[in-house]
């Protein structure tokens, strides 16, 4: 796994936080934030609800400012090269889709905030590139074959490959997914994640990823940041994923198991919405 | 052709060429109850401007864009909930009411209250045609030019915001559009029924096409040939008012396009689930 290769302070960075303090309102969501992802490098950002973690997404958009520390997205104050980062955002307006061809939500990631409309039958050299440039997205992620059908009548996991199309149609540098495995089932969590791995390698993407549980991620992951009680932990799996760090992160019992193939399996993170009470800042903002 | 038509056949075919794209992204959005809500500004807007005794075309479009305008801005960067539109819409009507008893004091109500409900496509005059004509040619144009970032908002509404897509200003113009083709339609359908040439056609071509351009494109085609239709089967029927006939066709086009996909749609099923079990061996 590449994560072992860099080091730290490396001016090819795609996303460096340092010290990194967010406060609303008078709380601290978190705080000495510490974050470096680099070219094909693949890294969750891990915790319970409420921890913070799509508040990060947020400061690295450039749409929530830093109360301390310092952020940088590929070489630029956060927000100024967002054409150049690939975001798939939690919340998604699946309804709407319903009736709309696959391939023209691949497209809206390429064309979607130009303004005006091109009369058919002119600029067709561009035209090509970017149908060129879809259907290269769409070869990526394995959705060629379904992609003249319209989104409401692919599968979930059929969805989330046309929205990561979507997000990696531009070629970013940079690709942000806000709980990208939420609602699949197990079988395509892991086909999910194995795409993200090779996009992420083959392309040689920046990934960071939001989910509340490792396990279906633990083979494919470079690196882990842990938010948790306003505090956070970056470092590669096998550092950061052990009973001792987890524990004392959480303040709670956390075990880590190792399997006989030499997998690790988490057991105990609060990750679902039913813990409520290890939340550091109540009724501000969800994740 | 008698004189009457050309000037109905003029309006009304611009009118559902604006009705039928404005509509397609109304119904991609599930705004269909705000344009009936707006239709019911239109009423009020009316009845007010004869109340006032400026022309109740003045009435239309001023309470109209008015509210829709309004609307988007209490919509923000989400759309209005059906709640507040609900609220919105029983109080405005209520004002309507109003404004229709202090008419009826003046001992004037009537033939008013009847066009702005049921509208009066054959009564247009020419000028009425080129206004209606040029109305719809800027509407159609606005959409041409945010139509692509408006459907990128309408879909992915997070990610469009990322990437610097304006919104908040794109619902807000949606809303505005939407408003000014309801006011333009009230005067040939009424306000009773002028939602047939917003959703029906549109709603139509969302289930006949799953590419973007081309269902605008039918949604707009549908629309004129609601409008002809209807019409040709009221020169014939004199006794059937035209907005019902242009209602009556719409309605049809859309019951007709909902069996088309039901029917194209079972075989697909089928191939599908055999596809799926093939795979899985």
């Amino acid at each position: 796994m590449a994560g072992e290769s860099h080091h730290t302070g490396s001016p090819s960075a795609l996303v460096r936080v340092s010290h990194g303090t967010v406060v609303r309102g008078t709380s601290t969501i978190w705080s000495d934030l510490n974050l470096e992802v680099f070219p094909g490098e693949f890294t969750a950002i891990l915790g319970p609800n409420g921890s913070g973690k799509s508040t990060l997404l947020q400061v690295l958009l450039g749409r929530m400012p830093l109360a301390g520390g310092s952020a940088e997205v590929i070489g630029a104050a956060p927000g100024a090269r967002r054409a150049d980062i690939g975001y798939l955002p939690q919340h998604r307006a699946i309804t709407a889709a319903e009736r709309i061809r696959a391939i023209d939500i691949v497209g809206l990631g390429l064309t979607g905030a130009r303004w005006g409309f091109r009369i058919p039958g002119t600029g067709t050299a561009e035209a090509r590139r970017e149908r060129a440039q879809i259907h290269e997205a769409l070869d990526l992620v394995g959705a060629s074959h379904y992609a003249q059908r319209a989104f409401g009548e692919l599968s979930g996991g059929e969805q989330q490959r046309i929205l990561i199309a979507q997000a990696i149609v531009r070629k970013p540098a940079f690709l942000l997914l806000d709980e990208p495995l939420d609602s699949l089932d197990l079988p395509t969590q892991a086909s999910v994640v194995a795409l993200i791995r090779e996009v992420c390698t083959h392309q040689q993407i920046g990934v960071l990823l939001v989910a509340h549980d490792v396990n279906p991620l633990l083979t494919a992951l470079d690196q882990v940041l842990y938010i948790a009680n306003g505090h956070a932990l970056q470092g590669a799996v096998d550092q950061v994923i052990t009973s001792s760090q987890l524990s004392a992160l959480f303040g709670m019992p956390i075990e880590v198991l190792t399997a006989a193939d030499g997998r690790r399996v988490v057991i105990g993170t609060p990750d679902a919405p039913h813990h409520h009470g290890h939340r550091h800042s109540d009724g501000h903002g969800h994740g | 052709m008698s004189g009457y038509l050309l000037p109905a056949i003029i309006a009304g075919s611009t009118i559902a060429v604006a009705c039928g794209i404005v509509g397609w992204f109304i119904v991609l959005r599930s705004q269909v109850f705000a344009a009936d809500a707006l239709s019911h500004f239109a009423f009020t807007g009316a009845i007010a401007g004869l109340v006032i005794g400026i022309s109740p075309q003045l009435g239309v479009f001023g309470c109209t864009i008015a509210c829709g305008a309004l609307l988007a801005a209490i919509a923000g960067r989400t759309l209005a909930d059906d709640l507040t539109i609900g609220i919105g819409v029983t109080w405005v009507l209520g004002l309507g009411v109003l404004a229709l008893a202090i008419l009826s004091r003046n001992g004037n109500e009537g033939t008013g209250a009847a066009t702005a409900l049921f509208g009066s496509i054959n009564t247009l005059t020419g000028v009425d045609a080129v206004i209606a004509a040029s109305i719809a040619a800027v509407v159609i144009g606005v959409i041409a030019v945010i139509g692509r970032p408006l459907l990128y908002a309408s879909l992915n509404p997070v990610a469009a915001h990322a990437r610097g897509v304006p919104v908040r200003l794109l619902n807000a113009l949606a809303f505005i559009a939407l408003a000014t083709v309801v006011a333009e339609a009230t005067q040939a359908l009424g306000a009773l029924l002028l939602l047939a040439l917003i959703a029906a056609p549109a709603g139509a071509a969302h289930h006949l096409a799953h590419r973007p351009a081309a269902g605008i494109g039918i949604a707009a085609g549908i629309g004129i040939a609601s409008v002809w239709v209807g019409l040709a089967i009221s020169y014939c029927m004199p006794t059937l008012p035209a907005s019902s006939a242009i209602a009556t066709v719409a309605a049809a086009a859309f019951a007709a396009a909902a069996l088309i996909a039901t029917l194209r749609r079972s075989p697909a099923r089928r191939a599908r689930r055999h596809s799926v079990i093939t795979h899985t061996h």
